[in-house]
């Protein structure tokens, strides 16, 4: 499906695709641990409102401020700093980016102990090893054509960040940075700096155009001020009713008009209980698929109770939600 | 944008600048150039500038690095009143909390020359901080003017506050005390297995450097290099009970909290976080961050709106879990709370959230003045309801129960 493209062309060009990969499911889309075979590139957004509309053409409901933020990370090419609840659509966010920009998605999850041997490059030992042996054999004496071999393309192992900068255009995805520690933070720092990494061997390795770079967190600590000083910033907050309801409506278009609406207003009343961990978006968009899976059309008590595990995820709310008001919950969310 | 001939001051245009085609051209430093630039922003800049400072005085970091990114922004988007309030908001705020504070100063400093302030729908969820903000809403229509030399929304923020905390400051002695104790008091968590390897003598084979090793010694087996994973101090969270029933003692322990986040032996170790509790809860790591104790004392007194107000434990704890603690400060941490558990009427919700902390921290170490004090005995109230959710109980009364306190963080004395 891609369409290739002369490489010193990078813009301008034929009318974008529209509506492309709009019904991928989010599983699908943010599984690839790499970059991703897509479609065409698309032209740049002239304006948030018209990069609002493409990126709901893919299925994705940006608000007023999220669009302005997105555009400003295209324009001034500065890192866009999602942080905000779970499940509120910061990492569906960069897929969704990704296919409005006709880009390939290059992902990179953090986590603690992340280094740059597993998030820049590595060298591919064994294979190096072997390559060394069999030049022996062969009785190969020139020591340095040997060497060059051996750190050469050919050997080199290329991580999400790597693949990213090497691909034009390209969406990073940095997910969960809050999980990884200061010292990989400061690495970060450097390479969002000028978007180019010097590999010893080899030189140093600049983007073609920089990748859009989306970092999300969930804020399980604070971020370095040095690194968000460095990118946009947007909060993630959980949407309004009307919103919400496009959003799973959206995303699971199969589902029941009336089973979305009410379950959607009853975790938005689930959300003002004051509870260990109110749903996220995701979370409604799982009831309404378990609902649906289950084969309802309406939300009642008794299916409400039993698919209760894919909205709240601690005991404590569980028993809550199910000892204190559920009846009027949902009498109030069948009402709207 | 620059390319276009100085139209950037035409106000309100609905898409003032689309993106620049040549994208080679607009980089990262784009902002530099259209602050260069004065012919076409004229005293636009110094407006937004003037509002930049506003807003650093309201709190918000907006230090010049996002300045110049927020008149690039602005630049890219339009001089319109909803493109000015979305490039600012993406460009100088940097915190979920920033987020009150920007949308009063704009209100305030821009005032309603036009059409009301968009209303965020983006807003934080407040229910962490329950009543922060309740002043909200009365300040900033005086607003109105343009001129950027009275920060409107310095008042607006500083309405906010409940109570000042009169540090008039410090007599040497009491400074004196305060140099003891910052050389006593190394607050380190107890050593923790982090999942980064280190080069070491024993331990599995690191295949990365044995063979580079063996490579650079032309295929011949050299010894073998091993790694293991590297230690680190474990975070340490001081929990400070500010309320009316501990202020003989929140002065000296703000003191120790000041000594414990700067008394970093090691690079390594995570820096201490501090929260102090009353009737709400504040966090002050930010404030105790000033190297000179007296200028980071007197920033907490200003910060902390509830200095020796009444006490809601229970449910300033629960905030502290909702917003931090669950998130991940308080995981795997050693949790230290100062304070002498009392609380009014019910104590379920105290014995409950103490429960919670109990599960996510590493240790619960409990630090209570008034444990030492001839027949006492924790059966009042709170105390009573937080004690089987505790790892340690100890004392917090004095120079040398405060130093054991440090040494039971360490981990070096038993519980």
């Amino acid at each position: 499906m891609a369409r290739e493209e002369p490489a010193g062309e990078p813009e301008r060009r034929g009318p974008h695709g529209g509506a492309r990969d709009a019904r991928v499911p989010e599983a699908v889309r943010s599984a690839s641990g790499g970059a991703r075979p897509v479609p065409a590139r698309a032209p740049l957004p002239a304006s948030p409102g018209e990069l609002r509309d493409r990126l709901e053409s893919t299925g994705y409901l940006a608000d007023d401020g999220l669009a302005v933020a997105c555009h400003l990370a295209l324009t001034l090419h500065r890192p866009l700093f999602c942080e905000g609840e779970a499940g509120a659509g910061k990492t569906a966010l960069a897929a969704a980016l990704a296919d409005v920009l006709g880009a390939p998605l290059v992902r990179l999850q953090c986590y603690e102990g992340i280094d740059a041997s597993q998030a820049l490059y590595d060298w591919d030992f064994p294979r190096q090893l072997l390559h060394l042996r069999a030049a022996e054999a062969a009785g190969v004496t020139d020591a340095g054509r040997l060497e060059d071999e051996l750190y050469g393309e050919r050997f080199l192992v290329a991580r999400p960040l790597l693949r990213a900068l090497r691909t034009s255009p390209s969406v990073l995805l940095i997910d969960e940075i809050d999980r990884a520690d200061d010292e990989f933070e400061a690495f970060l720092l450097e390479l969002l700096a000028d978007y180019a990494v010097t590999i010893p061997e080899l030189g140093t390795l600049r983007a073609e155009t920089p990748p859009v770079v989306v970092l999300t967190s969930n804020r399980t600590r604070e971020v370095h001020d040095a690194l968000k000083r460095r990118c946009l910033f947007h909060w993630f907050a959980h949407p309004g009713y009307a919103r919400e309801l496009a959003i799973v409506r959206s995303r699971r278009p199969l589902v029941a008009r009336r089973l979305a609406a009410q379950v959607t207003a009853a975790v938005q009343q689930l959300r003002g209980m004051d509870l260990v961990k109110p749903p996220g978006v995701a979370e409604t968009i799982d009831w309404a698929e378990a609902l649906a899976a289950l084969g309802a059309t309406e939300l009642d008590a008794d299916l409400a109770v039993a698919t209760l595990g894919s909205v709240l995820k601690y005991r404590e709310d569980t028993q809550r939600a199910v000892a204190l008001d559920l009846k009027g919950l949902l009498a109030a969310a069948r009402g709207s | 944008m620059r390319g276009r001939g100085g139209s950037g001051t035409d106000r309100g245009g609905p898409d003032a600048a689309g993106p620049d085609p040549g994208r080679a051209e607009a980089g990262p430093d784009c902002a530099a150039t259209g602050l260069a630039g004065p012919g076409a922003w004229g005293d636009g800049v110094a407006v937004l500038v003037g509002f930049a400072r506003t807003l650093r005085e309201a709190g918000v970091p907006a230090d010049g690095e996002r300045v110049q990114t927020f008149l690039g922004a602005v630049d890219a988007l339009g001089t319109g009143r909803r493109e000015v309030y979305w490039a600012g908001r993406v460009t100088l705020c940097g915190r979920a909390e920033d987020l009150a504070h920007y949308d009063r100063a704009f209100a305030a400093y821009f005032g309603d020359r036009t059409a009301p302030p968009p209303r965020p729908r983006t807003a934080p969820p407040p229910r962490v901080r329950p009543t922060a903000h309740a002043a909200a809403e009365a300040p900033g229509d005086d607003g109105g003017r343009t001129a950027p030399a009275v920060p409107a929304a310095a008042r607006a923020a500083a309405a906010e506050v409940l109570r000042h905390r009169d540090i008039a400051g410090l007599t040497a002695a009491e400074r004196a005390e305060l140099h003891r104790l910052r050389t006593a008091f190394a607050l380190r968590g107890e050593q923790r297995r982090t999942a980064r390897l280190r080069p070491a003598r024993r331990g599995a084979v690191d295949p990365r450097r044995t063979v580079r090793e063996l490579l650079r010694g032309g295929g011949e087996p050299a010894a073998l290099r091993r790694r293991t994973p590297a230690h680190k101090p474990r975070r340490v969270v001081l929990l400070l009970d500010v309320s009316g029933s501990m202020s003989p003692y929140a002065d000296v322990l703000l003191r120790f909290a000041h000594a414990a986040r700067h008394a970093r032996t090691s690079g390594a170790a995570p820096a201490t976080e501090v929260f102090t509790l009353g009737t709400r809860l504040t966090r002050v790591t930010r404030q105790l961050s000033h190297r000179d104790p007296d200028a980071a004392l007197a920033a907490v007194g200003t910060a902390v709106p509830d200095w020796s107000g009444g006490t809601r434990l229970g449910e300033t704890l629960r905030a502290f879990l909702d917003r931090w603690g669950q998130r991940g400060l308080a995981r795997g941490a050693v949790v230290v709370v100062l304070s002498d558990g009392w609380e009014r009427g019910d104590t379920t919700l105290l014995g409950g959230q103490a429960r919670r902390l109990h599960r996510l921290a590493h240790r619960v170490v409990w630090a209570n003045p008034r444990k030492a004090r001839p027949g006492y005995e924790p059966l009042a109230g709170g105390m009573a309801a937080v004690l089987p959710h505790v790892d340690a109980f100890v004392a917090g009364h004095s120079l040398a129960a405060l130093e054991r306190l440090a040494a039971v963080v360490r981990g070096a004395a038993g519980a």
